[in-house]
């Protein structure tokens, strides 16, 4: 067997020492911050009480997959389930999907592992997978454990859904810092799935558009602007158990320690967009594009004074203050699927918000955009998705949605 | 070289024991094993009347009457539909005699009115000595159970193609139209074998889009665009002789060939990455759209060479051999789907979803099928 894994030793060993997830995933960029280039090639845990892949400082790749269950027999689910979570704890140390590899196995036999990682640190990866509201459907019996914060989303104005790349009954998120560690987590997952899932659709994110941790610097999306500035932030312990992490009284508790999860493809006319002037554009958004620091102020992480903005200013309808204090934690990519043929870039923002209820979170808000932001003039949702993201798999004993099947 | 060495020894041997064992006395107390000299079969469109429903093992012949007004088939099957022996294209009226070597076991026998479906079965027991096969000679015996089905499918090539090149050498488009995806089942059900030899196969299967500039086009697809899109077959008479010439020598080829457990494995998996690459999208017969003929045919040769191996497998995994038990028989259920009377739907008759879900039950079948090659390679 090749190991492509370099182990970050120190790091590693300190966050294994740390034990939990969020812990881990904090202790690793001062350790790793010595070098730039083990920052971007270290593993991080992927045991832990909540998953990787929510707080963890946003990698700068993705490749999310959402995935039709195809079999109906709820054993061979569990199976797939333990089957992933092996795999998944392989691949997220920087090793091969199978234990012999790509190269290992017999000559005769397809190899265990697609290859195409060889090589390569482990970048970072993280798996994330969650449970969409059709997966508690009368198929598994799993009808009476769908959380009510898993209501399906409203009809929001304006938006044109292609059914083929929304929904899905169980999605995957990979994030790294090499695009190919997350296609070759993706592919190898499929595969095995294959005869009990079927890919639904899938999307790659070339850049991330967030930060979820204060370490780092706050990107842009394609529209040229800062996102995320406003965003929450690993080190936000409070407002993270407040508003990103399903607590035991929520509801459904084998959701304690997970979170829910909306996808939606925003599709940009980057091309209109790129004509409007920078006045405008500033104004639409409620930030200045240079610095991104609120109308009125002079560095980005000032305080936002929402009444300096016009009234439907971005910044000021998403605002927490405009919804009870509701807060995503926002971690999307921004995308390019090549040209729609109409001499046009098929691009735009993949968005990816986890929270602790949709329903009092992602929905207002969205709502509340979707009625008045005059950004609607140049982006169009075309896909979503939702889904219950659960705990973190524990140790090696424990399996992706063991909670949900106990 | 050694694994041919081997395989030879193995038929000896494997020829051996069947002799003997056909002239061992059926055990005492079964009296209905006994050694008759010719099974009748008379079977119609609905039914399939075998004379006996026990023979002793060994070499025996059925001779097969079709009363029926369709063209039928008869086939004698062990567990999991491995083909022991098989005849097709009986056509209505006729007597065709189909010899099988068969040691001690329980089969069904199967005839196939319309030459669709799993056909109207009975049970056959055969009883006698029988000694366990040793490895080799189980693998032995795997490929000369292929080879057996190679003979009995690229016989009936001969037959549909001389029909389909008679018809557009005498100018009847629909009558081609009808015979061109049926001839070509044949070719599909067996065509890993045929592309052992490099040049014959793309003279012809070649497609329009396979070709370089300047590249002579011969073969089934020439003549299926002549008859859907041109709809001028008359300049076709030397493209027919060329075709029925290459499909003879192929089928000469193919039945010489030397071929390997190894053979039969990678063949099951090609067949359906036929399917997964070709016929899914609607590549293979862009003009008629008939390529689900070209996908059942491709299921049933995979089928086929798996269950040669059977025996083997069994021995080796019989885990996977449920699987592959089940993943076949939900393929074959998702195509069903699509039957339309002796046939089959168009492609572009079928929607975005229904094409996902034909290649949904592939990609589960290709996956355990492609465990096989290491499993008969050990």
């Amino acid at each position: 067997m090749i190991s492509r894994r370099k182990v970050f030793g120190l790091g590693a060993a300190g966050v294994a020492a740390a034990g939990a997830g969020v812990l881990a995933a904090r202790g690793l960029p001062s350790d790793t911050q010595a070098t730039p280039e083990a920052h971007t090639q270290a593993a991080f845990p992927f045991y832990g009480d909540h998953q990787a892949g929510i707080v963890t400082p946003a990698q700068d790749r993705l490749h999310f997959v959402a995935f039709d269950v195809t079999t109906t027999d709820r054993a061979d689910l569990m199976e797939l389930l333990q089957e992933w979570t092996a795999a998944a704890a392989r691949l997220t140390q920087g090793r091969e999907a199978g234990a012999l590899g790509a190269t290992g196995g017999s000559r005769e036999a397809a190899p265990h592992d697609t290859g195409e990682a060889l090589g390569l640190p482990a970048s970072g990866l993280t798996l994330t997978i969650g449970f969409g509201p059709s997966l508690f459907d009368d198929r598994f019996g799993l009808a009476d454990r769908k959380p009510q914060a898993l209501a399906d989303l409203p009809k929001f104005p304006g938006e044109t859904l292609t059914p083929e790349i929304s929904g899905g009954d169980i999605c995957v998120q990979a994030c790294a810092h090499d695009p190919q560690v997350a296609v070759h987590a993706i592919r190898n997952l499929a595969r095995i799935g294959f005869g009990r899932v079927s890919v639904r659709y899938s999307q790659l994110g070339f850049g991330r558009t967030s930060s979820t941790s204060r370490a780092q610097a706050t990107p842009r999306n394609l529209m040229g602007f800062k996102d995320g500035t406003n965003n929450l932030k690993l080190e936000d312990a409070d407002l993270l158990r407040e508003q990103l992490w399903a607590a035991p009284g929520d509801g459904a508790a084998w959701m304690a320690g997970g979170s829910y999860l909306v996808t939606r493809k925003i599709r940009m006319t980057v091309e209109t967009w790129d004509r409007t002037s920078l006045r405008e554009q500033e104004e639409i958004f409620g930030r200045d594009k240079g610095e991104g620091a609120p109308v009125g102020k002079k560095n980005e992480f000032d305080e936002v004074d929402l009444t300096a903005m016009r009234p439907d200013a971005h910044v000021r309808l998403a605002h927490p203050s405009a919804h009870g204090n509701a807060h995503l934690l926002r971690r999307g990519y921004n995308y390019v699927d090549g040209s729609d043929g109409l001499g046009r870039l098929d691009a735009g923002l993949f968005f990816i918000a986890y929270q602790r209820d949709p329903r009092r979170q992602f929905v207002p808000i969205q709502m509340s955009l979707a009625k008045i932001d005059p950004l609607n003039e140049y982006i169009r949702h075309v896909s979503s998705g939702l889904f219950a993201c659960p705990p973190g798999v524990v140790d090696a004993g424990d399996y992706w949605g063991r909670t949900l099947f106990a | 070289m050694s694994v041919i060495t081997r395989l030879a020894i193995g038929a000896l041997a494997l020829a051996a024991l069947t002799s003997c064992a056909a002239e061992t006395p059926a055990p005492g107390g079964t009296a209905a094993a006994q050694k008759p000299g010719k099974v009748e079969v008379v079977a119609n469109d609905t039914a399939c009347d075998v004379g006996v429903t026990q023979i002793a093992a060994g070499t025996s012949t059925f001779a097969i009457t079709n009363g029926g007004s369709k063209v039928t088939e008869f086939y004698v099957y062990a567990p999991g539909d491995r083909v022991m022996a098989e005849v097709e294209n009986i056509v209505p009226g006729l007597t065709r005699e189909l010899i099988a070597e068969l040691p001690a076991g329980t089969y069904e026998t199967a005839c196939k009115p319309g030459m669709v479906g799993k056909g109207i079965r009975n049970a056959l027991t055969v009883t006698g000595e029988h000694k366990p096969l040793t490895a080799d000679a189980a693998l032995a015996d795997a490929t000369a159970s292929y080879k057996r089905y190679i003979k009995s499918q690229s016989d009936t090539l001969l037959v549909k193609t001389q029909e389909f090149v008679d018809a557009v050498k005498a100018g009847e488009i629909d009558e081609a139209k009808t015979l061109f995806p049926i001839a070509r089942t044949y070719w599909e059900r067996i065509e890993p074998v045929a592309e052992i030899f490099g040049d014959l196969d793309p003279a012809i299967d070649a497609r329009e889009a396979d070709l370089a500039d300047g590249e002579e086009w011969t073969g089934y697809h020439k003549i299926e665009k002549d008859l859907w899109i041109t709809k001028d077959i008359s300049q076709d008479g030397p493209i027919a002789d060329k075709l029925i010439a290459d499909v003879t020598t192929i089928v000469e080829k193919s039945n010489a060939a030397e071929l390997t457990p190894l053979n039969l494995a990678n063949g099951a998996k090609e067949l359906l990455d036929e399917v997964a690459t070709g016929k899914i999208t609607g590549e293979e017969d862009i003009w008629s759209h008939t390529d689900l003929w070209d996908f059942a045919a491709n299921l049933a040769g995979s089928k086929a060479a798996v269950q040669s191996l059977r025996p083997v497998l069994e021995e080796r995994d019989p885990a996977l051999v449920a699987t592959l038990d089940e993943k076949f028989a939900a393929a074959e259920t998702e195509l069903g789907a699509h039957q339309k009377g002796d046939g089959w739907r168009l492609h572009n008759e079928l929607s975005k979803d229904e094409l996902k879900r034909l290649s949904d039950v592939i990609n589960a079948l290709a996956e355990p099928i492609s465990k096989i090659a290491p499993l008969v390679a050990q």
